[in-house]
């Protein structure tokens, strides 16, 4: 995979919803937008504003506050540019100023002529910084695409994997008729955030949600079904693996032993179902989904049912021991 | 594994009809077969996939197979760009 390229450009035209919104616009250096982002961090630039350059983290979109704004009309009044030249000559991102705030025009002539953005934002200094670094976290999280069926059911995010004609979209289709919801069809793009969690959607938001069925073509879920059938995104908690029976393979029985699927280097627990004609799927799978459920909220069925036996088997050869002694009353 | 290379010539790009068109082709072979655009790898015999691509006119394509058919199957699928999916 080669390495995705960020822009600045590409941080202000992010269509984001009210709480991740950065509203973010530029009031200088549009040439300098297409610098790229290399690491999703920020700085706030006090100390080199003041002269102090060692261990400078240019490489960081920098925020400028009411502090820093303020020190740079000081600045401005006493005519003193110097960290202000020093501050542009090394190629920043981008510097934002938050609370709608704006520099004087020293700032923009050393800034433009550098080719640096100047971005301004109406949220207060710590606000942007929260949702800048979600932003940001998001944009450079780690990202695969699978082939496979994205579905939610019973509130448990289902990859269904396979090969091809295997009947993961069928199966789908079933699970949709049965009141679930579907997330993506065939190719799912995945990423992972925090390190931990598996977000996964849709490749592509215009032919999102719609469905090749052989003998039937490709139908649109969302109008087939309305909007409660389908969903934007969801995290993916189980894969179900189907594969064609194999009588030679061993399948599992108990389900005590918990396999699981490397994606992006976290570990998801994974069902292998053998698929014959009439063994109903969908039903599997939701059942599949209630049982990871349970495992949640700290009931393991398999293990629970074991524990049981165990405890009976004991209980019967201390009675066996018990009522067998030579010596009994 | 096998690699070709092509560039999309039909004006309209891969849309329904040609990515159907790909899907059968390579549905014929029990090889795995992909289709490459940049870093976007897709599996050939998913429809869906092939039109999430969204490969249009003049954009490079790789087209990498692998398994027993491999050289067959690559040729068959290149052989479809090159006779721009019977259009035109």
């Amino acid at each position: 995979m080669e390495e995705k390229q960020i822009t600045v450009l590409d941080l202000i035209s992010l269509e984001l919803k009210e709480q991740n919104a950065l509203n973010l616009h530029c009031m200088g250096g549009r040439a300098g937008l297409s610098r790229p982002i290399a690491v999703p961090d920020i700085n706030r630039p006090g100390l080199p504003l003041s002269g102090f350059f060692e261990s400078f983290a240019w490489q960081r979109l920098h925020i400028f506050g009411r502090g820093e704004n303020a020190y740079l009309r000081r600045l401005e009044e006493e005519n003193n540019t110097e960290s202000l030249r020093k501050f542009f000559s090394f190629p920043v991102p981008a510097c934002i100023f938050t609370h709608n705030l704006a520099p004087g025009r020293a700032f923009f002539e050393i800034a433009e002529g550098s080719g640096c953005p100047i971005l301004q934002t109406d949220l207060p200094s710590s606000e942007l910084t929260s949702r800048i670094l979600r932003v940001l976290s998001d944009l450079f999280a780690p990202e695969t695409t699978v082939h496979g069926v994205l579905v939610e059911v019973y509130g448990i995010g289902i990859l269904i994997t396979g090969d091809s004609g295997v009947g993961k979209s069928e199966t789908a289709l079933e699970l949709i008729e049965r009141g679930h919801r579907l997330v993506a069809d065939d190719v799912v793009q995945i990423r992972c955030v925090n390190g931990s969690i598996l977000d996964g959607q849709g490749a592509n938001k215009i032919i999102g949600h719609h469905m090749e069925i052989r003998g039937l073509g490709i139908i649109n879920i969302t109008t087939l079904f309305g909007v409660g059938a389908i969903r934007d995104k969801k995290q993916i908690q189980l894969v179900c693996s189907l594969e064609e029976w194999d009588p030679d393979k061993v399948y599992d029985r108990i389900g005590i032993e918990e396999k699981t699927t490397e994606i992006l280097g976290v570990r998801v627990p994974t069902l292998e179902i053998p698929v014959k004609p009439g063994r109903n799927i969908p039903i599997i799978i939701e059942t599949a989904a209630m049982n990871e459920r349970l495992k949640k909220m700290g009931y393991h069925s398999a293990k629970e049912f074991n524990h049981n036996i165990l405890r009976w088997l004991e209980s019967e050869s201390a009675r066996a021991v018990y009522f067998n002694r030579d010596d009994y009353l | 594994m096998t690699e070709r290379s092509v560039t999309i010539n039909n004006r309209a790009g891969i849309h329904a009809r040609p990515s159907a068109l790909i899907v059968q082709t390579a549905s014929k072979f029990p090889c795995k077969i992909w289709l490459e655009k940049g870093s976007d790898r897709i599996n050939a015999k998913s429809i869906m996939g092939i039109m999430t691509l969204g490969a249009s006119f003049g954009t490079v394509i790789r087209i990498l197979t692998d398994g027993t058919d491999e050289d067959a199957a690559a040729d068959a699928i290149l052989h479809l760009f090159e006779t721009r999916f019977e259009e035109e």
